[in-house]
């Protein structure tokens, strides 16, 4: 995020009047909304606002957002979007990619934005399919995903891109998904928090992969399936019927029932955002014996990638002569008068 | 003139007055050739000498110690005529062991003097060297001078009062060498005696040793009692314009002109780079310069380098990136998303031999086809080409001119002879140069069909370009992107009208440049005759040498020399008309020969070499020989030059 002065805007001045060509249905409508809805809320200048993005069915966000946008290269976005903010720290700016884009061709990239630290926010939308090219397995395919190109399955192990991101040295890591309610609640955390913030969003592609996710984001089960993660509250869900606790022997993370209440009782430990630890079991915990965990899963904040340059930039300059005729200069230089030749 | 005139300087004659001299120091690459020659570069421009050097060096960082493949050489011309490239063939030879002078010797010129380390020809030297004998035994090098001694056990003597280790000792000797070089060309010790206090400013002990080595180097050349071949030579001063001049080597010169580009644009420089051999040195110069509005950025990859100075330069900077070949091919789709999204930007490839990754530190021309036609698509670019290092510096500050003023990308190519050579520099009064300040869109640039106000980022000024809109500028929100997009709106558009007049707008703004460059000149000979020798690049010194030499023989030939690459000056075509014969010579397989058949339709000739090493003049003269068997003394154009060409290693361990 950055220091600003908050404007006020409305839902309607973040639209654009460009034709939305996603696929009717597609989970990307429902993350256009949250981050419409959400906008306003941070008092968001649009002048200073930019949508940077790469190549996929996700990087068409930009055309759609009433700001500043750069739709760039595949999987290139975390390095054009390096640069704007090293040219000028001031911009919000907010990273659009998807699995494919964000993990396969630009996985590089994405580690070292992470890995620097440029303020920003990166809102990985991960649909487990390549799906502008006509469903392709992706990078965080489960394995068995039948593509055009996987006709038997895909044999790969997939790629955790929460885990990835906290490998790569990310300090904010959050998952939400497409038509969460709460969506805009991770966004406005993310926003809030200075330094690369990273966010996971599950996201339905209609077409290629449909209801992959159903198993966590069915309303029905959602509150058996899901786990929504707050800094320093205790880890429940299941309306509170169950916990996460520490399961000391093995290192690992056990669910526990709570019965009347009594989360201390049964052991539930409270969520320390600034765990990496915790925030590594989160993410690893297997989905099935354990609920999905969404929310703020990881943020600790760490000096950003830009003050840090500029401020080294200001202390290389300070005192240093800015005559350019003087650096031409610089060095031993001779004197020719003439054919007569003077050393100096 | 060097060969040509060096060879007055017969070693025979006492105390010669000599127009032009070339040198080769090599050694092992841990020898310090590389700074000998450097210092020896420095003390040669302080005398008034004009010089060029050329710097050979082997790709591995350390390579093994006394193998032929780790000879690392540089060699100097100097001399008081006007001096463009380092010589074809050394006068004197300087071999710091047996493989030095192994790989260097094929290229001395018969007569000229060879010095060499005894002490370092040893029987396990001279076997790595692949020698089943001491050369410097026997009569094998009959044909030159031959001044050896003991260098090391001298080097040892000089500096034993400072009580080094037998190591530390020994690594004095490029001192002692560079001591006695400066004897024998009369150059002053005093400005390598301030270097080497600078440099050891923390170790004054390391300081007076390799003083002390210098001075005994030097002492011996002054009271050497033997009477052989060691003789002074004198160079006298070169004329040149009167003025204020350092040396400066390509990329000190594109790093300067880059900034100064960045100043006249009046624009903050953004530069991203990535560590590649020979362009990283562009990097490490312009991280020093942050004064001067510069960040630089060492990103990931080539890729994510140039796509910051993209992100850089659609934030309202000026976007810079460089590399050489295999890093440029990288770039190459970026460089598609700068064509296509407009936006200025400047990259410079410090070309070196390839294909993949080639022959990382020797020169070559072969990235032409890539600068002008290396990206998928009609994806037209400017590309610029500069001659020599001092000439980069003019060529930097063009490349950035037409960056911003037609919102484009550019291509600057140098390559590595450029780039690591040095030449004194007459140093410019940027007071005078004329300053093309960037301009950004403030308000919105159109009315509607309703009268009301709007934006058009794709709209186009007399020149094409689109206007420059910096994020962050209140109500001229707008997306761009690699996608194409509708004339003025820049909004998504696929239809088969809008991509053809969007292709050709793009192809019409780089050639109208073509009406903003200067018309492509006559460097040396007339406008029209029999042969016009066309060249670009870094072989402007050895054609321009060849052309003078046959001229000076009565031969009507003329030099033109072409810097902008892309578009081509608008009366190039009518130029080369009236020549009768085209003659190409570049480092490549003859592809700019293919750039000017293709415009023009004419019999463009090739004459091409990628042996790694410039061109010799003489394999020049000898290509312009060849269109003239009517001029009397010439002996058909038939010229070996194998004799005279700088050796390859390779070629001499075969």
């Amino acid at each position: 995020m950055n220091d600003m002065t908050p404007v006020t805007t409305t839902l309607k001045d973040w639209e654009t009047d460009q034709e939305v060509r996603w696929c009717p249905g597609c989970g990307d409508y429902a993350i256009l909304k949250a981050v419409q809805r959400t906008l306003p809320q941070l008092g968001a200048d649009p002048a200073n606002t930019v949508f940077i993005s790469g190549i996929g069915c996700s990087s068409r966000f930009p055309y759609y957002m009433e700001s500043y946008g750069f739709h760039t290269i595949h999987g290139r976005a975390p390095a054009v979007a390096t640069g704007v903010k090293l040219a000028n720290p001031d911009l919000d700016v907010w990273l659009v990619t998807g699995d494919g884009d964000g993990l396969s061709i630009g996985g590089n990239h994405m580690m070292h934005v992470l890995r620097r630290n440029v303020n920003m926010q990166i809102m990985l939308f991960n649909n487990e399919i390549y799906g502008l090219t006509k469903g392709q397995y992706s990078p965080t395919s489960r394995p068995g995903t039948t593509s055009p190109s996987t006709p038997a399955g895909s044999v790969e192990a997939p790629a955790s891109p929460c885990a990835f991101a906290l490998g790569s040295g990310a300090r904010f890591v959050a998952r939400g998904y497409d038509v969460s309610k709460d969506l805009p609640e991770v966004l406005k955390a993310a926003h809030a928090h200075k330094g690369a913030a990273f966010i996971e969003i599950f996201q339905n592609c209609i077409v290629y992969n449909k209801d992959v996710f159903d198993d966590f984001t069915q309303k029905k089960t959602a509150p058996e399936t899901q786990i929504w993660l707050t800094d320093g509250e205790p880890m429940l869900f299941a309306k509170g019927t169950k916990g996460l606790a520490l399961d000391t022997g093995t290192l690992t993370l056990k669910v526990v029932d709570v019965v009347d209440g009594d989360w201390q009782g049964a052991g539930v430990m409270t969520h320390n955002a600034k765990s990496k630890t915790l925030a590594h079991m989160l993410i690893e915990m297997p989905f099935g014996p354990f609920p999905m965990a969404l929310g703020v899963i990881y943020d600790n904040p760490a000096p950003v990638y830009e003050d840090m340059v500029h401020a080294r930039n200001a202390k290389d300059a300070a005192g240093k002569s800015t005559d350019f005729a003087a650096l031409l200069r610089k060095g031993q230089t001779w004197t020719v008068s003439g054919t007569a030749q003077d050393p100096i | 003139m060097a060969s040509q005139t060096a060879s007055t300087a017969a070693p025979d004659t006492p105390s010669g007055q000599t127009e032009a001299v070339v040198v080769r120091f090599a050694g092992d690459s841990g020898d310090g050739m590389q700074l000998t020659g450097g210092q020896f570069t420095l003390s040669t421009a302080l005398a008034g000498n004009d010089l060029a050097t050329f710097p050979d060096f082997p790709a591995e960082i350390r390579a093994p110690q006394g193998t032929l493949f780790g000879v690392s050489a540089f060699q100097i011309n100097f001399g008081s005529t006007a001096i463009e490239t380092a010589g074809d063939a050394p006068d004197v030879l300087v071999a710091m062991n047996p493989a030095a002078l192994k790989v260097n010797l094929a290229a001395l010129k018969p007569g000229g003097l060879i010095i060499a380390d005894t002490g370092e020809f040893t029987a396990r030297n001279l076997d790595k060297a692949k020698y089943d004998h001491n050369p410097l035994d026997g009569d094998e090098l009959a044909k030159w001078d031959v001044l050896a001694f003991d260098i090391s056990a001298l080097t040892l003597e000089a500096v034993k009062p400072f009580g080094l280790g037998n190591k530390e000792a020994l690594r004095c000797k490029n001192m002692w060498t560079l001591g006695l070089a400066l004897w024998m060309f009369d150059r002053s010790r005093e400005p390598i005696h301030d270097w080497l206090k600078q440099k050891f400013r923390k170790a004054p002990d390391l300081a007076e040793a390799n003083i002390a080595a210098l001075d005994a180097g030097h002492a011996y050349g002054e009271t050497a009692e033997i009477s052989g071949p060691l003789k002074q030579y004198h160079v006298a001063p070169v004329e040149s314009d009167p003025g204020l001049y350092r040396t400066i080597t390509g990329a000190e010169s594109i790093s300067l002109g880059l900034v100064a580009g960045a100043q006249l644009a009046e624009l903050p420089l953004f530069f991203g780079g990535y560590p590649i051999t020979p362009a990283s040195a562009i990097l490490h110069h312009l991280a020093n310069l942050k004064e001067f509005g510069v960040t630089t950025f060492q990103a990931e990859d080539e890729i994510a380098a140039i796509c910051a100075a993209i992100g850089a330069s659609y934030a309202g900077q000026l976007g810079i990136t460089s590399s050489s070949g295999p890093g440029i091919a990288l770039k190459g789709e970026a460089m598609g998303l700068a064509v296509m999204t407009e936006l200025p930007l400047v990259i410079v490839n410090s070309q070196r031999g390839g294909p993949s990754t080639g022959l990382p530190t020797k020169t070559e021309q072969s990235d032409l086809y890539q600068a002008v036609y290396g990206r998928n698509g009609d994806a037209p670019l400017p590309v610029i080409a500069a001659r020599s290092p001092a000439d980069a510096f003019e060529c930097a500050i063009e490349a950035c001119r037409l960056a911003v003023h037609y919102m484009t990308p550019v291509m600057l190519l140098t390559d590595g002879y450029i780039a690591n050579a040095a030449e004194p520099w007459k140093v410019p009064d940027p007071t005078g140069f004329a300053h093309f300040p960037a301009k950004f869109l403030s308000e919105k640039n159109a009315t509607d069909v309703d009268g009301n106000d709007t934006l058009l980022p794709f709209a186009r000024d007399e020149k094409g370009a689109r206007p420059w809109i910096k994020p962050g500028t209140p109500g001229l929100m707008h997306r761009i992107g690699g996608i194409e997009k509708a004339q003025g709106t820049g909004h998504i558009d696929y239809s088969p009208a809008n991509h053809q007049a969007m292709t050709d707008a793009r192809k019409d703004k780089i050639e109208g440049i073509a009406s903003d460059i200067p018309d492509q000149d006559v460097c040396m000979g007339n406008t029209s005759g029999k042969l016009a020798v066309v060249g670009w690049g870094s072989t402007f010194g050895p054609i321009h040498q060849a052309v003078r030499r046959a001229r000076k023989k009565g031969i009507d030939v003329s030099h033109i020399h072409v810097r902008h690459i892309w578009p081509l000056p608008k009366n190039m075509g009518e130029l080369l008309a009236g020549f009768d014969n085209v003659l190409i010579p570049e480092m490549n397989a003859g592809q700019f020969k293919t750039v000017l058949r293709d415009q023009f339709l004419i019999d463009a000739q090739s004459l091409t070499k990628t042996s790694g090493q410039p061109f010799a003049i003489a394999e020049i003269e000898a290509a312009i020989a060849a269109y003239f068997d009517d001029v009397d003394g010439n002996e058909g154009g038939q010229v070996d030059v194998n004799d005279t060409q700088l050796p390859s290693p390779e070629k001499a361990q075969s």
